[in-house]
Parts: C-alpha cells; structure tokens; sequence
C-alpha cells in the first residue's frame, strides 16, 4: 500500500494524539492531592528504586506517567533548570508555574514538530504556607497545562480514577486518610493496593528549605492499616510503558536488564 | 531562560558545575594568569577547627575577618553546613570562600536530586578538593581558600575531616585539625587535649579552647567578644545530623575556660 501524497492536518494531530493517549492510558496511574499538612503525591509503582516523584526544588515536586525513560529526562532538565535558577537569582524566585510552563512549550514543540510525540504526562507541585497557595499543574502530552485544584489524577483510567477522587475527596485531611483516599482511587472498587506496589511522597507545608519527603513503605503500611509488607516478589523493577501488549513491539526499556517473565 | 536539555553525549550528569559551566557561567571566576596581586587588600578570615568525638565531629570557626591591618567583619559565619550530614568551614580569602561554599553545597543538593541519593562521605570530599583546584589561579593573586571538610559517615558510623591545601590536595585527618593563619596555634592546644572518645562537652570545650588560643597569638583571629555577644561558631555532626551549638552553650564553655585559667592563677 502506497503513502498517501497528503495527511489533512488535522489527521496527522489526531493521530499523533491517538497514539500518546493510548500509550499514557496503558501506564499506571498516579495522583496528587492537597492535604492539611501539605501536598500528597501517590503512584501505582511496582519498582522500589525507578520512582515516578521525585523532588525538583525546595517547595516543588514532579510527577510523571508514561514512558519512564522520557518523563525522566524531563525530571532531569526539571531539577537542572530549577537549581541553576536559585543559584543566579535566589531559592525564593525557583517557582513551578515558571516550569511547568517550560516544560508544556518544550512537550508541545516536540508534539508538533517531532515524528513521535512524548508518552508522558508530567505534573508539578508546589505547596505553600496555606492551602489556598497549593499548586498542582498537570502538562499533557501535547503541551497543554491545566491548573488544578484540590487533586490531579495522570495516566491510567483518569476518568475514573478522577470520579472516585471528586466522590471521596475531603479538604483538610490529615495524612494517613488523605493517603487512603488516594490508594482508594487509583486502585478502584475491585483491588486494594498494596503498600510494596505504591510510590508515596510528600510535600510538607512547614519544613523549612527542602519540603519533599518520601515515604517508605513501613510509613506507609501503618497509615493505611496494612501489615509490614513482604519482600517483593521476583520479578525485576521495570518502569519503561507498563502494560505491555502482546502486539507490537516492546518499548525500549529504561532499566538494563531484560524483563523476564513473571512467577 | 530554558529547560536545560542535553543530548546524551553532552549531559553534564549530576554534576551542578559542570552544568554551570555549559550554560556559560563561571561560577569561581576566571582571572588571566598575567595579573599580579590584587592592589586591594583582600578581605580574609582565619582559625577553623575540627575535632573527632565520641559521636562525630564537632566543627568550630572565629568570627573575624581582616583587611590588610584593619578588621572588615566581626560577626562573619566560617562554618556551614555542606548538607545533612556533613559541614565546611572556611579559610582564607572571605569573598571567594563563601562563592565556594555556596557552590559547594548546590553541588551535593544537586547530585542528590539528579540521581535520587547522595554522595558518599568520600565523594563529597572529593567534590571539594576539585573545587578548591579549579581555584588555583585565584590563589596565586591572594584569593586563596583553604577549607576544612568534616562530617558523620553514616556508613562506617564514624566522624571524618579532610583537610585540604590550595592545589587541591585533599588529605584526611583521623583525629584533628585547624587551619588558618591561628591554625598552628589551634592545633597545637587541640593536640594536648585530645583524647579519644571525647564526650560531647569536652569536644566543644577543647575546640573553644583552641580557638582562644589562637586568638591570643594571632591578630587576624577573633577571640570570644563579651561585650557584643558575639563567639565562634561551633557545630556538632552526628548520626542525627549538623547541628550548630547556641551562642548561650559556647559563653558557657568559655567561661569555664576563664575558670579553670584562674584556679591556676594565670591571667585569663
């Protein structure tokens, strides 16, 4: 079958569109929500050391879905951006509308002008004194930034997942049921996520210089009332375009070794 | 400004100067080699200390800073923290010392984030003496800085300090030093104090004691200032991290220091 001497515009977008969509959709979810004592960032995460959040600056975090090794990059150049910015100006002039934006010019350029569009879908967090200043900024894969408010729910199933957060939300929670809340909604009616799956962190309202904060995953189970968890199983920590199909071939992986196969 | 993406090849990892550099800053400065001294006095300071205890290490630096036959600063800060764990105190040319520590600590933040964890104890010592190298220059007209690195390795769960001198060359001390232009002084009085496994008390007392010592025989170095209240700087790192000792802790130590000189009956 021969190329088709000419792509509307708007199918070639669209299909550019079609493609990340579909390949964020397959990913493992992540969300973020505010809470009383600060900003809450929870991800479905099967790797203990290849992490989805991550800290760019004092007050400001990064959340990314999709394929690990572009979202990481991203993280990369998020971290390099922020702390050459507090060296030439100061800490207090490092904000994440002013990278996010960066981010959604570049992830934009790359949708438009690339053969491939990044499967990524990033967010920045900033947490301020009070609620009220929190921040939460979710790119998309074409360059679009949203402004969110209370919550921000990437990749996976966000519908739904974002249905079950607008239901459950509460203002002012402190952590440990801001944290049920969370896990409730990424994994749905029918699971419970268990804490070795979950990658948490936290943006802490009253630290003084760096607020980030991980949780372990000790912390973890005992806000959520689950038993310490068991060593984690076998299979090797992959985090490059999780769910992969039987068709198609797999996505080049991030980590070095090969993945094997599961049991 | 952008979002500083590098290809593979050129990605300047996780080093923050490295990064500085391929953006075109020049962070230490540069100076052509043909320039002599600098025709101004250099604004200096002078007596810091390090003292391996029991717990870790105890870090203490004097507060004054000289230019040429005059006193510049009397309350300048020569011991900060490097980050959680570890601390550096400074010597020599006031101005670029501080560029240095500033720099320094980016530089270990930095790495943390860029690759999820710190540096080791060593590697952060290592970062320094290439620092102080990139320095050399400077040094040769006057701008010379002479750090002091120390801190608690969580590893091997014990206090370290390195010493350095202008090239770069980084040496670590197990027990003890001082540096400066009281250095000599310092260490002599640290030297007869010293024992090991010093408690908390006696680590901050013998490196108070130093730095009065020092103070004493040097001009360039301040002793304790009752009248305005203002003391050396002293720190302590341990397993729980850097934590600077109050200005109410130190007059204490002094005055036992004063206390004990008079039961000898010498002058204090």
């Amino acid at each position: 079958m021969s190329m088709p001497f000419y792509v509307a515009p708007e199918q070639f977008m669209k299909d550019k569109a079609d493609f990340a969509r579909k390949n964020i959709g397959r990913g493992r979810p992540l969300v973020a929500m505010v809470y009383a004592d600060g900003i809450l960032i929870c991800a479905e995460n099967a790797s203990k050391t290849l992490h989805k959040v991550s800290e760019i600056y004092d007050r400001i975090a990064f959340g990314g879905v999709g394929k690990y090794n572009e979202f990481d990059q991203l993280r990369r150049a998020g971290v390099q951006h922020a702390d050459v910015k507090g060296y030439q100006f100061s800490r207090e002039d490092v904000d994440a509308r002013s990278l996010a934006n960066l981010y959604a010019q570049y992830i934009g350029n790359v949708f438009t002008h690339e053969m491939k569009p990044l499967e990524v879908e990033i967010l920045v967090a900033e947490v301020d004194s009070d609620a009220t200043g929190d921040q939460l900024f979710h790119i998309l894969y074409d360059g679009t930034v949203v402004d969110e408010d209370r919550f921000s729910v990437l990749g996976g199933e966000a519908d739904a997942i974002t249905a079950r957060m607008k239901e459950g939300f509460v203002a002012d929670a402190p952590l440990a049921e801001a944290l049920r809340i969370a896990a409730a909604a990424l994994g749905g009616p029918e699971r419970t996520l268990a804490v070795p799956g979950l990658e948490v962190a936290v943006l802490e309202r009253s630290s003084v210089g760096r607020a980030f904060r991980r949780v372990d995953d000790s912390e973890a189970a005992v806000l959520l009332d689950q038993p310490p968890s068991a060593s984690a199983d076998g299979a090797a920590e992959v985090a490059s375009a999780e769910g992969d199909t039987a068709d198609g071939p797999a996505t080049p992986d991030a980590t070095a070794g090969p993945e094997p196969s599961e049991g | 400004m952008t979002l500083p993406l590098f290809g593979p090849q050129h990605d300047p990892g996780p080093s923050f100067v490295d990064l500085l550099h391929k953006l075109g800053h020049h962070p230490l400065g540069q100076l052509s080699p043909e320039t002599s001294t600098a025709p101004f006095d250099i604004r200096h300071g002078t007596t810091i200390a390090a003292i391996r205890y029991a717990d870790g290490v105890v870090m203490a630096g004097d507060r004054r800073a000289t230019a040429g036959p005059s006193i510049a600063h009397r309350a300048m800060e020569k011991v900060y923290p490097a980050d959680r764990h570890s601390g550096i105190a400074i010597a020599g040319a006031a101005g670029v010392a501080l560029e240095m520590v500033k720099l320094f600590q980016l530089q270990l933040e930095h790495y943390e984030k860029v690759e999820g964890q710190a540096l080791s104890l060593e590697g952060k010592a290592n970062q320094l003496a290439q620092m102080v190298r990139s320095n050399l220059a400077m040094a040769m007209q006057g701008f010379v800085v002479v750090p002091l690195f120390a801190g608690y390795d969580l590893r091997r769960r014990t206090g370290r300090i390195y010493t350095y001198d202008p090239t770069g060359g980084r040496y670590e001390e197990t027990d003890f030093h001082a540096d400066g232009s009281g250095g000599r002084d310092a260490r002599t009085t640290i030297k007869l104090g010293w024992t090991d496994g010093l408690t908390r008390e006696a680590a901050i007392e013998l490196a108070v004691h130093a730095l009065y010592e020092a103070a004493d025989e040097d001009s360039a170095t301040g002793g304790p200032d009752t009248v305005r209240g203002i003391y050396p700087t002293v720190a302590t790192i341990t397993a729980e991290g850097y934590e600077p000792a109050s200005d109410g802790e130190v007059a204490d130590r002094f005055a036992s220091i004063v206390a004990a000189r008079s039961s000898r009956g010498q002058r204090p």
